[in-house]
């Protein structure tokens, strides 16, 4: 684990969160360190999606605080998060199959030139491609030719892609939805090598997954979700798998709760 | 076969794709199968039309008639390139036909019962255009009402406010010189061959700075033989096509109009970050959206631009007739308008699609047109012969879709 001089850069105070009569979030905690995999584990409807999509700004919280860097900020949109430096890949990784490697790498950030101007300036079709495939590259990601539609592409090239999209934006911190859950078990090796390559890079990563392997294999650290609200924080290498699992469905409150 | 089903179920389909990334003989098996064949079917199709009708009379293939389908063509190009732009995006309009009719029936009376200035009179009818667009477009995506509705709400609005602006009447003389000219005037000769020269030149600027491009950025490769095939085309159908027109009166101003949106229009879709984004949200709607693409103002916008586009479409129809009529913009104008982009191959269901399809497509719609009526058949026969035509270009589009697919393309 990469230590951060400056404290958590995204801690998030008291999230709620009401769908109609539902409470899906009633006051959760977190916070996300520089440089660390943070696994974000509940079981169905524990609110782990409805608590990404609020950092990530696709939704917006009916309270809470959150502060990035000590600094209170205001989440409720997409671009308020970009520009925070928060990226999220979504489980179904958010991907147009009709566009090429290089397109969907700078999807709604395009680097563009004279002669025109705001939307109708000209693309930098060769300066994105070699930045493209540097960042593919930086991943280890093997995809031959960049200038095909995603279409044909694997489950982990994908994956890659979704993963180089945030490398590209300097995002400090990476959101990943279930990013194994669709994948075969070599694929999820290569995957979970991605989460830990971004870590080592100083990344903060907030890794959301059902398999509990996955979770123990790259985690620095284990938060556990219930009902919405939070039932506790583990330690990897001091915690078995039941305990994980005892947190989740409530069977017991053990280690300290956040 | 096996690949199809495996690459559906997701999770081994996966390592199928891997497996021919290690080996390379299936993967140039795969890529001679799946290379994108881009406008050839679309050409050869065109050829074989071509040469049916010229087999069928000789006079197809005259300067004069191919001159004559220039004029022909103009309207539904028009059209088949706003439904280019607006079906990538993946809505699509059915209003462009009625407000072809309103247009033109604005503009008719502006002119003639109104005696307005003809600049000021196409700014207002051009101003009118937009405005129906993006007022469909604000309706569909602020309210939440699929395109389809609206804009059959829209085909059939204003097609009755075209009735009411053209009166009792039914049809309303334009004599203004301006407007006539444009379907009616050419070019002199020594004025279309500094155009040709002028494309050609266009072409290998565009060409040259590309390369520029490649270069500063250190992705340039060996010689650019592909450029040079691409500028050597463009100067053949150039030349081509003024020695061709010169031979009759020259160069039609309305080619000019629609050569020149065409081209415009193809600049924006395939190079500035606008016309990617209207292909991301073909592709993609949510996607685009969480990355950050003004989803719904690239919405309004492509649905303005194709009311805009079907105002200039009015505007060719009433230099057409020296006047405007009821009947402008109705029959299955729009309906040849989306077959005519559908069969230069644009998909149905956003995301693919060119705006050079929509003009060689047109080309092919009016070329059957154009071709019946030399043979002396019924309007009924060219519709019949339309509709044959589009089921078979859609039919070798679905059939390639599932060859791509089957080849992971």
């Amino acid at each position: 684990m990469t230590t951060s001089t400056t404290g958590p850069f995204l801690e998030l105070k008291g999230i709620q969160k009401r769908f109609g009569g539902v409470t899906a979030l009633r006051g959760v905690h977190l916070d996300l360190n520089r440089g660390e995999v943070v696994a974000l584990v509940g079981d169905n409807g524990a609110g782990k999606s409805t608590l990404i999509k609020t950092i990530a700004g696709a939704l917006r919280a009916d309270a809470g605080e959150f502060y990035v860097d000590g600094r209170r900020v205001a989440l409720g949109s997409p671009q308020a998060a970009t520009e925070l430096g928060i990226a999220t890949v979504y489980q179904d990784l958010a991907l147009c199959e009709n566009l090429d490697v290089v397109a969907n790498l700078f999807l709604g950030g395009e680097l563009g030139q004279r002669p025109l101007f705001g939307p109708l300036r000209r693309l930098r079709e060769s300066q994105m491609e070699r930045r493209a495939r540097e960042t593919l590259t930086e991943l280890g990601a093997n995809i031959p030719n960049i200038r095909r539609p995603v279409a044909g592409l694997s489950g982990g090239q994908r994956q890659a892609i979704a993963v180089g999209r945030a490398l590209l934006w300097g995002s400090k911190l990476v959101i990943l939805d279930e990013p194994t859950a669709a994948l075969g078990v070599k694929q999820t090796g290569q995957v979970l090598e991605l989460v830990r390559v971004l870590a080592d890079r100083g990344q903060a990563v907030l890794f959301i997954s059902h398999s509990l392997p996955d979770v123990f294999a790259v985690a620095d650290r284990i938060v556990v979700l219930r009902l919405g609200a939070n039932a506790g924080t583990f330690v990897p290498s001091e915690t078995s798998a039941n305990q994980i699992v005892a947190a989740m469905t409530g069977g017991s409150t053990l280690a300290g709760a956040a | 076969m096996s690949l199809v089903t495996r690459e559906r179920l997701g999770n081994s389909g996966e390592d199928a794709a891997e497996d021919i990334e290690d080996r390379p003989f299936r993967r140039m098996l795969r890529e001679a199968l799946g290379v994108d064949l881009g406008p050839v079917p679309v050409i050869v199709g065109l050829i074989a039309v071509w040469i049916f009708f010229q087999t069928q009379n000789s006079n197809f293939l005259t300067s004069r008639n191919l001159s004559n389908l220039i004029l022909q063509m103009a309207v539904v190009t028009v059209l088949a390139m706003a439904t280019v732009v607006v079906m990538v995006a993946g809505e699509i309009d059915l209003s462009l036909g009625s407000v072809t009719g309103v247009t033109s029936a604005l503009l008719g009376v502006l002119l003639t019962n109104h005696h307005w200035s003809v600049w000021l009179a196409l700014a207002a009818t051009f101003a009118v255009a937009s405005g129906i667009g993006l007022l469909q477009g604000a309706v569909t995506v602020l309210v939440g009402v699929p395109s389809f509705i609206v804009t059959l709400g829209g085909f059939l609005a204003w097609a009755g406010l075209q009735l009411s602006l053209i009166g009792s009447a039914g049809d309303l003389p334009v004599n203004n010189s301006t407007v006539v000219a444009i379907s009616n005037s050419y070019l002199s000769h020594p004025v279309g061959w500094v155009l040709a020269a002028a494309v050609v030149a266009a072409a290998a600027g565009v060409e040259i700075l590309r390369g520029r491009d490649r270069r500063l950025a250190g992705t340039s490769g060996s010689f650019p033989w592909l450029a040079v095939v691409r500028v050597l085309t463009v100067a053949t159908a150039a030349f081509g096509l003024v020695a061709v027109l010169n031979n009759n009166f020259g160069v039609p101003y309305v080619l000019l109009v629609f050569g020149g949106v065409a081209l415009a229009l193809g600049w924006v879709m395939q190079r500035t970050i606008f016309g990617r984004h209207i292909y991301a949200i073909g592709g993609n709607r949510e996607a685009s959206r969480r990355a950050g693409v003004p989803v719904s103002a690239i919405r309004i916008t492509v649905l303005g631009i194709s009311g805009l586009l079907a105002g200039l479409a009015g505007v060719i129809s009433t230099s057409n007739l020296y006047g405007t009529s009821a009947g402008v913009g109705g029959g299955i104008l729009l309906l040849e308008a989306i077959a005519a982009a559908v069969i230069g191959g644009t998909s149905l269901f956003g995301g693919r699609g060119r705006i050079y399809q929509a003009v060689l497509g047109a080309l092919i719609v009016a070329s059957v047109e154009n071709g019946l009526a030399l043979l002396g058949k019924a309007a009924s026969t060219e519709d019949m012969a339309t509709g044959v035509i589009l089921v078979l270009a859609v039919s070798l589009d679905a059939f390639n879709r599932r060859r791509r697919a089957a080849t992971g393309q």
